[in-house]
């Protein structure tokens, strides 16, 4: 009997004009953890998200959420729907509304048509609004426009838009870019905080972050994972080194400071 | 409902609406012609004409302004909601047209009689264009249908910015060389003209024409409370958050295009509504109207008055087709040159339009008093250190 996983991608393949963007990648994750995915520029890490969320079709392969939910069959909304959220990579936030309405947008519940030319906001999530503010930090801001917020704040909010639809899994793309290391680690503890009760990817570039959040690691190389395991574990690994470092280290391995200060 | 517009908004409104129901229909009425306050027939009936435009405007403004789709083409919409009441008034002028025949004089010289013996001449399709009910519903649903074909393969297709501008375009380009053509059955180049009648009231009588200008003061007013209630609502909020961020939205779990088709369909029965009260105020359509230049017009109406807020766009229409009557008759020549130019300048220096004007001054204001050393310092995003990828 195979465990059961939230989301699972096996065999997964996908050629872009010639180009093995992913190859035969698999991954599974379990419900309620944190998993980190590192990996050097081109590793497919982005293309793995635009497989999950829907964005781009795998020539072959497999991808499945919770027991039998084909995700290959669906398009963005449909897989949103189900439960599962993305941050993209460049905070897109709505910048001529006001955090709150960010929020209000992205808030679980209808996404219907006729549901947004009738429906008023509720007590109830007018308060759920609120809290979601209040988890992001950026309660304080709620009237102002999402466009006038600072860079780290947009990360924020849109990890808040993230969390108001009460996604079973959610899927941040680099979410530490281009922020101070003060926000960083705050935004560190965001996640850790949310792990448990959602299950959280993360891709990341800064080794410094990876080490605060992460408990599992997945590196991805040429499109497929390369190796898997904790932060020391994957840091120490020889093939790991050599893809970092373009060649293979001969001295004792050991955590190398080109990775540990990335 | 009431609760979408400000104070100023509601008294702006309520002014509005007491000049174009009463004090202009009462100063064309019972002032004398001799008297400077008098307002002639002629000039009310060209007011109408601006009217229809602003509501042309806000058509393409809440496709261009509020959802980032910039259609080139919605004078399509335009001239086929004018066509389908055209028709209705063609049918209207019975046997007093030139040729003293029962069909329009178009078909008496096209030799339609010979090519629909079995109607007398009438195209099957004119026949129920006699009810003016029938060409009024048509009015909306054909501009609808069309809208809603287009539409959904465009956004089905996923075609966005520049390209679904183009397409817009072609597909009124397209149209327009259709409607040229004699056998398209809609009066060629010269389109329906010569109009005697309005649900039995003679077209060419002042207080037929005072009606009509009032009509186009009601639709413009309803068609514009439409639009602020439209874009107060959640739904409005959705409208903007395409277009500021589609990709956002869609992975937000909203089906962005069927959002895109409704307010491109809605966009066109609102166009639609303006060009068919526009064809009895000025008594002629034709495949012109459908013409590229005419949509781009338009979108210049947008840009001049402002496209970010609804007032914008009728300022725009009204103000920038007054120019345009006015420069016509002084120098008809130059007038693309002169719209180009306004284009032009309004966007490398008004990008807000007309009514972003107050904001500018207060910006350029606040700019002159502040020096630079007392400018606000850099954000904290710009300490941050550089992104990895």
């Amino acid at each position: 009997m195979t465990p059961e996983f939230i989301l699972m991608l096996e065999g997964v393949n996908k050629t872009f004009d010639g180009f093995k963007a992913i190859n035969d990648l698999n991954l599974y994750l379990d419900k309620g953890e944190l998993r980190v995915v590192i990996g050097p520029n081109g590793a497919g890490k982005s293309t793995m998200l635009d497989i999950i969320t829907g964005r781009t079709r795998p020539d072959t392969g497999k991808v499945e959420f919770g027991k039998d939910t084909d995700l290959t069959r669906l398009n963005e909304y449909q897989i949103n729907r189900l439960g599962i959220g993305r941050k993209f990579q460049t905070p897109s936030v709505y910048t001529d509304h006001t955090v709150f309405e960010n929020i209000w947008l992205s808030l679980e519940g209808s996404r219907g048509l006729w549901q947004a030319l009738v429906s008023r906001l509720t007590t109830s999530q007018r308060d759920r609004i609120h809290e979601v503010l209040q988890t992001v930090g950026l309660a304080a801001r709620a009237d102002v426009k999402a466009g006038s917020l600072s860079h780290g704040q947009k990360q924020w909010l849109e990890i808040g838009m993230l969390l108001a639809q009460n996604p079973k899994v959610l899927l941040v793309d680099e979410p530490a870019a281009g922020m101070t290391d003060e926000e960083t680690a705050k935004t560190g503890e965001l996640l850790i905080g949310l792990a448990g009760k959602h299950t959280i990817v993360v891709i990341e570039h800064d080794m410094v972050f990876v080490r605060q959040i992460a408990r599992k690691v997945t590196v991805l190389h040429q499109g497929h994972v390369l190796c898997e395991g904790t932060v020391d574990q994957v840091q120490n690994d020889e093939r790991v080194i050599e893809v970092y470092l373009g060649r293979k280290k001969k001295e004792k391995p050991g955590p190398t400071p080109a990775l540990a200060a990335h | 409902m009431l609760r979408s517009f400000s104070r100023t908004e509601a008294w702006l409104l309520l002014l509005a609406a007491v000049v174009g129901f009463g004090v202009l229909p009462a100063l064309n009425t019972f002032v004398s012609p001799d008297s400077f306050f008098h307002v002639s027939t002629f000039s009310l009936s060209i007011w109408g004409k601006y009217l229809c435009y602003a509501v042309l405007a806000l058509g393409v403004n809440l496709l261009w302004g509020y959802t980032g789709l910039l259609s080139l083409g919605q004078c399509l919409f335009f001239s086929l909601g004018g066509y389908c009441l055209g028709m209705y008034l063609m049918l209207m002028i019975g046997n007093l047209g030139q040729y003293k025949a029962d069909i329009p004089d178009f078909m008496v010289f096209l030799e339609f009689p010979k090519r629909f013996p079995e109607t007398g001449g009438l195209p099957p399709h004119w026949i129920p264009f006699r009810n003016f009910w029938f060409a009024a519903a048509a009015v909306i649903w054909v501009p609808a249908l069309v809208a809603l074909s287009f539409g959904y393969l465009a956004f089905r297709s996923r075609i966005k910015g520049v390209y679904f501008s183009i397409l817009s375009q072609a597909l009124t380009y397209a149209a327009s060389l259709m409607f040229f053509r004699n056998d398209f059955t809609f009066g060629g180049n010269n389109g329906l003209t010569d109009f005697k009648f309005i649900l039995g009231y003679d077209l060419n009588s002042p207080s037929t024409k005072r009606a009509l200008f009032i009509c186009a003061v009601a639709l413009l007013l309803g068609v514009y409370m439409f639009c602020r209630w439209l874009t107060s609502t959640k739904f409005g909020l959705i409208q903007r958050a395409i277009r500021d961020s589609e990709n956002r939205v869609l992975f937000s779990g909203y089906a962005t295009a069927q959002f895109k088709l409704f307010v491109f369909v809605l966009a066109a029965v609102i166009c639609a509504l303006g060009g068919a009260l526009f064809v009895p105020l000025v008594g002629i359509i034709n495949p012109s109207e459908m013409a590229p230049d005419k949509s781009l017009e338009a979108v210049v109406w947008c840009a001049v008055g402002g496209r970010g807020a609804l007032v914008g766009p009728v300022l725009g229409a009204i103000g920038v087709n007054s120019l345009k009557s006015y420069a016509t008759h002084a120098f008809a020549e130059q007038w693309p040159y002169i719209l180009g130019a306004l284009f032009v300048f309004v966007t490398l220096f008004m990008p807000k339009g007309i009514v972003g004007l107050p904001e500018q001054w207060r910006t350029f204001r606040r700019g002159k008093k502040t020096k630079p050393e007392d400018a606000p310092t850099s954000t904290p995003s710009t300490a941050a250190k550089p992104a990895a990828e």
